[in-house]
């Protein structure tokens, strides 16, 4: 109780990361509470007529292949959130592992880490992407997807890790439990996890956003899942049937209000777990 | 030293650019350029007389009877030659050819609002922060933080609606008017002009999001430094404070980042063109997906990145120019 009481008193001061989790909740609730109501097939198509503007039955419209919108949007949140969270999650994951070893171990690991990291980074990985994902010529799921982003999901995590730790590999309380006998990884699991799971979720929050930024840009290029209604494809058939020319506003701004909603959300509440994970931060304005 | 670092590492990007292209088709459980082969001899039709080119073509550039090292080997000797092969769904047109046409439309459309964002976003981040600007300029900072927290092509299907369909101020697609023919001529450049003034504008304001940003960042850190102290009690004058000591020394960063985002700028222009069907790489790219031209494709991402590789060395370079403190000669 007095928990939740400090953690909203903290809120009301951090209003970044307030407003960010009134965005997400709001989408989450959009996308999770609206799938009680909404059958989840809508969103494929000939499940409707075509071409509607909203009316009473279909509040959001429908589009060209007769896809009911408002289920669209459901599920495209549904789908387009678990690719990032999947993707980021591996991407953070993996990259964590890479960080710590390269900053622990150090010597020919390390500089093999921070070449491949430094090589890959200046490289557009959209286009990495494009190349790995024409592959598969469209015929990628769900979980493909979110597996291809993962692939170059790692990197910003493992150099930002590896400087955490080399930081507090330098720290009292490592040089104690070097001495008292500890062994490496009960170092790193009991010593530096712990002190870096703050800094973790504030990445997290970091990669899910870059993975989501990933997915959308391969989907709306053609190279998604072709057959879910995930936010990027929705983007990918108003631009391959025209919907502009046709002046079809409900069909365009469907997919935009709800991934400017996200960014926007996703923003704030890492602009905010920053905040949160970095006190030094705090002050400032 | 440093210099040859730096060109060891932009030959590795090249070098690992290279060998993504070449492997990945053989990883692939698929051979999607076989596929593409197959599936345009069974449409049959006009392409029939070009097929059993394109196979000689491919199966040449390829080599495909030799073990794979030597296709391997001589894959490399193509690329460092730029030899990216031929189409396959524009059969005689090479990739480079088709990469030639569209490289200045982007180029021309990159290179102007990545100069004009930069100024602007980064005077205007400077602004912000200084304490003697007007307070409305606060106001900014919410709607910037927006744009640049947002994918660049999302704005510009915003920008398309609103301006192009709507208010029909600007051509909803297309680099120049469909029917005309591209010529030296002033009513033919007023017509490019009038199309790209669209995706640039939707550039440059996406662009100015950020860089304002990060320059107001630089600029608050800066305002607690000593020097800057020094030159107020010396009573110098405002413009002098702002620019020689303030925003002097903000920029740097501002300069590294625009080298580091140089590959995210060119991802995020490849779809700003897609949505505006504006005639450079980004479209090129997307086109091919469609029509599954896999050497296109390739031809296009190996080139960005050496491309990306090269201006970020150069831009690299000139850090000493930028900053005396910085010097690449001891170490």
């Amino acid at each position: 109780m007095a928990q939740a009481a400090s953690a909203i008193r903290y809120l009301r001061r951090n209003g970044r990361l307030l407003v960010g989790i009134i965005l997400l909740l709001i989408l989450f609730l959009f996308a999770f509470v609206g799938r009680l109501f909404v059958d989840g097939n809508d969103a494929y198509p000939l499940s409707a007529p075509a071409n509607l503007a909203p009316t009473l039955e279909y509040p959001f419209g429908t589009d060209s292949q007769g896809r009911d919108l408002l289920a669209v949007g459901v599920m495209g949140t549904y789908l387009t959130t678990k690719i990032g969270v999947v993707a980021g999650s591996l991407g953070l994951g993996f990259g964590t592992i890479l960080g710590f070893l390269a900053a622990y171990y150090g010597g020919v690991l390390d500089t093999v880490v921070r070449w491949v990291v430094d090589v890959l980074l200046t490289i557009p990985s959209l286009l990495v992407l494009v190349v790995i994902a024409s592959t598969f010529q469209g015929g990628i799921d769900v979980n493909g997807m979110a597996l291809v982003v993962a692939l170059l999901a790692w990197m910003w995590p493992a150099r930002v890790i590896r400087s955490q730790v080399l930081t507090m590999k330098q720290r009292a309380f490592v040089r104690v439990a070097q001495l008292s006998g500890s062994s490496n990884l009960e170092i790193i699991f009991k010593e530096l996890m712990p002190n870096l799971l703050p800094f973790l979720g504030a990445s997290l929050v970091g990669s899910v956003t870059g993975a989501i930024f990933a997915s959308l840009g391969l989907e709306a290029l053609g190279l998604g899942p072709m057959r879910e209604p995930t936010l990027g494809m929705t983007i990918y058939w108003v631009m391959y049937y025209g919907a502009f020319v046709r002046g079809m506003w409900w069909w365009i701004m469907n997919p935009i209000v709800i991934i400017v909603i996200l960014f926007v959300g996703l923003f704030l509440v890492s602009a905010g777990l920053d905040e949160l994970a970095n006190p030094r931060l705090r002050r400032r304005v | 030293m440093y210099f040859l670092r730096r060109l060891l590492m932009l030959f590795l990007v090249i070098w690992a650019a290279a060998t993504l292209t070449f492997f990945l088709p053989r990883i692939s459980p698929r051979n999607p350029i076989r596929e593409k082969l197959i599936q345009m001899s069974t449409q049959g039709g006009y392409i029939e007389a070009g097929i059993e080119e394109m196979i000689a073509a491919y199966e040449e550039k390829f080599g495909l009877d030799k073990p794979l090292h030597e296709q391997y080997w001589s894959y490399l000797k193509d690329m460092a030659r730029l030899d990216l092969g031929v189409s396959l769904a524009n059969f005689p047109k090479t990739v480079m050819s088709q990469i030639a046409d569209a490289l200045p439309w982007s180029i021309g459309l990159l290179l102007t609002t990545t100069l004009i964002s930069f100024v602007i976003g980064t005077i205007l981040g400077a602004l912000i922060a200084w304490p003697r600007s007007p307070r409305w300029l606060e106001y900014l900072v919410a709607p910037l933080m927006t744009v640049s927290a947002v994918p660049h092509y999302i704005f510009s299907l915003v920008l398309i609606y609103l301006l192009a369909f709507r208010a029909k101020l600007f051509p909803l697609s297309g680099g120049y008017t469909i029917g005309t023919v591209p010529s030296h001529e002033l009513s033919f450049y007023l017509d490019v002009i009038k199309h790209s003034l669209l995706p640039a504008l939707s550039l440059v304001i996406v662009g100015i999001g950020g860089r304002a940003l990060s320059m107001r960042g630089m600029m608050v850190t800066i305002q607690g430094e000593d020097y800057m102290t020094l030159a107020e009690a010396k009573g110098l004058k405002g413009g002098r404070i702002f620019y020689r000591y303030g925003m002097r020394n903000a920029m740097l960063p501002q300069v590294t980042s625009l080298a580091l985002s140089l590959g995210f700028l060119v991802s995020g222009s490849t779809l700003v063109e897609m949505v505006f069907g504006y005639p450079g790489i980004g479209t090129l790219l997307a086109t091919s997906i469609r029509q599954f031209d896999y050497f296109v494709i390739y031809g296009i991402v190996f080139l960005v990145i050496l491309g990306i590789g090269v201006a970020t060395l150069l831009l690299d370079l000139t850090y000493p120019l930028m900053d005396p403190r910085i010097t690449y000669e001891g170490k």
